[in-house]
């Protein structure tokens, strides 16, 4: 029988940790090509339906104590004013002196054009895609903006964490890690490898890209001191950590946003998480680089205006957007108010979206990165009309 | 001609070649011993859920009797005695799951597993809050395992009245705004869509098929009443019931606020067009293809059409269908089933994984399993585990591919084969010279192993 041993002996005793994969003769040299651009984008996928309502409150809208009774309120339900209209959920209190400093911002009454299913998936699916419609669309349209700029190396632009990234899906190469995956083996089993996989190209690849990006990691942790934290603050640590050198766009996903239930319990939980990627970033991004940073933070849909028999909400239409970074104009709410009185609403139910979330993308994307128009227009969000710039960015 | 192949039956439809176990000689074996005895079942028990909610029953009291006398020393043995009921659920949660790695390792009817895992994710449900966390393996066990070659119907109406997939979606407290209950409590009382969407998009008809917000909402509203009680399971709560009739899908359901019009309105579904096309593609992709033959989505739809959804017949138009024995590999294992069929190719005995331990469970299975991106019994949503390979040929799943095949088959057995000779035992004739070499090149035996596991020809099915 196995005596029991700890996850540090089980390595040890097989050789397992140690050897450095930086040393290795194996590794592909990374050439850094000069990216047309030195400002930053952070896209964060929220999975599940963020209750935009919830987050940045419309206290100033009578309509919103008879919808949710128990949910929400203002300043004087403990959540922090933001411009006498909205309120701050007070779990992200920490991120108030970000408001404060005009590098967190938000954008209420926002949607893709999915409308009526409510699918979880189709949602996720529209969002990442870019496009009206799934059909035919295999990549996602943070895929299809690096395709339109040429001279781009796969670590321009990272897919961080265990989760499908299908927004950077496509035929532009990108590199993609989960801090949470270790490797370690010695350069002869390297090698065979190597050799087992080779006529297999899709294992090949990834088997190439894991062992390069096991050294870049190991550098970043060594650089971080190693301290153990939640997932979401590791993948932040990894996505700054890359920034801050030759990756111009990173992305990932924090998920927990589908509080059908208890949503007084089950919110607070995914803003924490959202509260310290955000400070995470800040703090391990050097000052000149968050200076040239945009984060963009969105969501499937929002939820029902209303809040529902358990205390949570259901899937609805409009919702929210995240802005912060110091390239970003924040200390506002932006977007048109489209009111909670019951003709205002999308069926009698949903807040009514009142712009497209991706013209608010495609407007980040052309101040930051100098992109044309018509490439947005075009090929980016392909039949999207971007409409007037929001001023989204300084 | 392309035609069944026992050991491309291990591979594709089973969980692998093992060093002991015969394949099946035909696709006519394999379909009698799906339909003979469970004898794994018998071999290796689980709780059903019927029994586990007992532990639910004692938790409750415990937490009562804590409520009722704050602050003295009969609430804090009411603690202790919840705390060891917890901690009883989570080492048998583990003991289950060994049972299931054992049924998996050492069946002779490999693709019964197989389907039980399939419709397990089918009907992805686990238990939210407290002991009912470690539900899953039960529910399984009493819900779908008994289910997977009779009419889906059947398998519906046990997965979808279950109080496990009723926590899991939110409808135990579920309200119809005009129901009793809802008129006399003026807070937290209404309706909760979240079962009835997925039961159309996931469950039944896909989310391609012919329903719209109003279908769901009518069907939220048919549903409430489903609750559970830890007393007695299943529970119809009259009082949560929407008064008047409901319309889904055209059909309109009377309103007698019983459990009938719910059966009724599941029995509809299993038999609508839109779910035949939409399980039927979902096999095929599971079994075959990410890109399947269409021709085999068309038989196996016209199969649950003709027998009324009876599944042993589509099971049959599969494993007799010719592009169903192409001989290239295709789908690539998610990571329990990788997992799964090396703990096969290895013929882990019984008694060891038995004596194995909750410590050595979580540091040779459920951890890495986590970290190659598959947590035990925790889908990210209520649709399951993707199929797209893309999913899983990824850097990172990749990277604790290759930590677990290096390191943990020495760690479970100390004493490993030989790797020449396991090349050919686990790959049979799809061991080609690249693999050989590795297996005799490597430095250490753990090494050869697990570049054999690691193999492309290991990898796909």
């Amino acid at each position: 029988m196995t005596s029991p041993m700890s996850r540090r002996a089980f390595l040890q005793r097989t050789g397992f940790v140690g050897c450095s994969l930086a040393a290795s003769p194996l590794i592909t040299p990374v050439t850094f090509a000069a990216t047309p651009w030195e400002a930053r984008l952070v896209v964060i996928i929220l999975r599940g339906g963020m209750d935009g309502l919830d987050v940045v409150r419309p206290y100033g809208d009578p309509a919103l104590r008879d919808l949710r009774p128990g949910l929400g309120g203002g300043p004087d339900r403990g959540a922090h004013d933001l411009d006498g209209f909205y309120a701050l959920h007070p779990t992200l209190e920490p991120l108030m002196r970000m408001w404060g400093k005009g590098q967190l911002g938000f954008v209420q009454a926002v949607s893709t054009p999915y409308r009526d299913k409510r699918s979880h998936f189709d949602g996720q699916d529209l969002l990442e895609a870019g496009t009206d419609t799934l059909a035919g669309v295999r990549d996602g349209w943070l895929n299809r903006m690096l395709q339109a700029v040429p001279g781009l190396t796969a670590q321009t632009a990272y897919a961080i964490g265990r989760s499908d990234m299908r927004l950077l899906q496509g035929r532009a190469d990108v590199a993609n890690w989960s801090p949470e995956a270790e490797l370690g083996l010695s350069p002869q089993a390297q090698r065979l490898m190597d050799l087992v996989t080779e006529r297999d190209p899709a294992i090949h690849a990834a088997w190439q890209e894991a062992q390069l990006l096991a050294s870049l990691e190991e550098e970043a942790a060594v650089a971080s001191g190693k301290q153990r934290k939640g997932a979401h603050e590791r993948i932040a640590d990894f996505a700054a950590e890359r920034l801050n050198d030759e990756a111009r766009i990173a992305a990932f996903s924090l998920n927990g946003w589908d509080t059908h239930k208890a949503q007084r319990n089950a919110l607070p939980r995914a803003l924490t998480q959202l509260s310290e990627t955000l400070i995470t970033l800040r703090k391990r991004m050097a000052r000149d680089v968050w200076d040239k940073t945009a984060i963009v933070a969105m969501t499937e849909f929002g939820r029902t205006a209303r809040e529902n028999g358990s205390g949570g909400t259901d899937h609805g239409t409009g919702g929210m957007m995240v802005l912060a970074g110091g390239a970003v104009r924040g200390g506002r709410v932006h977007g048109d108010w489209p009111g909670l009185q019951s003709g205002d609403l999308y069926q009698n139910r949903d807040l009514m979206p009142t712009r497209d979330v991706r013209a608010h993308v495609a407007w980040i994307m052309r101040s930051l990165m100098g992109l044309d128009r018509a490439t947005l227009e075009g090929s980016v969000f392909p039949g999207l009309d971007m409409g007037n710039n929001p001023g989204l960015l300084l | 001609m392309r035609a069944f192949d026992p050991e491309l039956a291990e591979i594709r439809f089973g969980y692998g070649l093992s060093p002991h176990v015969a394949a099946p000689r035909d696709a006519t074996a394999m379909l009698a011993r799906l339909q003979g005895p469970d004898t794994m079942a018998d071999t290796y028990p689980i709780e059903p859920f019927d029994t586990f909610r007992l532990r639910m029953i004692e938790v409750a009291k415990a937490a009562q009797i804590r409520r009722k006398n704050r602050g003295t020393p009969a609430a804090e043995a009411a603690k202790k005695r919840r705390n060891e009921l917890n901690a009883a659920a989570r080492k048998d949660g583990l003991t289950w799951a060994g049972h299931v790695l054992l049924r998996r390792i050492w069946t002779e009817d490999a693709f019964r597993e197989r389907l039980v895992a399939f419709w397990s994710d089918h009907f992805t449900a686990h238990g939210k809050r407290g002991v009912i966390r470690r539900a899953t393996s039960p529910y399984v066990q009493e819900a779908i395992r008994p289910h997977i070659t009779g009419r889906f119907e059947d398998m519906l109406q046990a997965a979808v009245t279950h109080p496990l997939m009723l926590d899991y979606l939110d409808q135990s407290q579920s309200m119809g705004p005009g129901s009793q209950r809802a008129q006399s409590k003026k807070k937290n009382a209404g309706l909760n869509e979240n079962l009835a969407r997925e039961v159309l998009e996931l469950h039944t008809l896909g989310v391609g098929g012919p329903y719209t917000q109003t279908d769901v909402r009518e069907l939220a509203e048919l549903f409430t009443g489903l609750s559970f009680a830890p007393e007695h399971g299943f529970v119809f709560r009259p009082k949560f019931a929407e008064p008047g009739p409901e319309t889904v899908l055209g059909q309109t359901y009377a309103d007698d606020a019983t459990v009938g019009p719910v059966r009724a309105v599941l029995s509809d579904l299993a038999a609508h067009p839109a779910t035949a096309a939409h399980l039927a593609r979902k096999l095929a992709v599971h079994f075959v293809s990410d890109t399947p033959d269409p021709a085999l989505v068309t038989a196996l739809e016209a199969a649950y059409r003709d027998s009324g959804g009876t599944l042993i017949a589509l099971y049959e138009v599969l494993l007799n269908h010719p592009s169903a024995w192409s001989t290239e590999l295709s789908n690539i294992k998610p990571p329990q089933d990788f997992m799964c069929s090396a703990l096969r190719s290895l013929a882990v005995p019984q008694d060891l994984l038995m004596r194995f331990g909750e410590k050595n469970m979580r540091l040779v299975f459920s951890a890495p399993l986590t970290r190659m991106g598959q947590e035990w019994q925790r889908p990210i949503g209520p649709d399951g585990w993707p199929e797209q390979d893309s999913h899983w040929i990824t850097p990172q799943g990749l990277a604790g591919r290759v930590e677990w095949a290096m390191a943990a088959p020495e760690y479970i057995l100390r004493v490993l084969p030989d790797p020449r000779r396991f090349v050919d035992d686990v790959l049979g004739a799809r061991a080609d010279d690249a693999v050989r070499f590795a297996a005799a090149a490597a430095e250490s035996k753990s090494e050869a192993i697990g570049l054999v596991l690691m193999s492309p020809a290991f990898q796909r099915r």
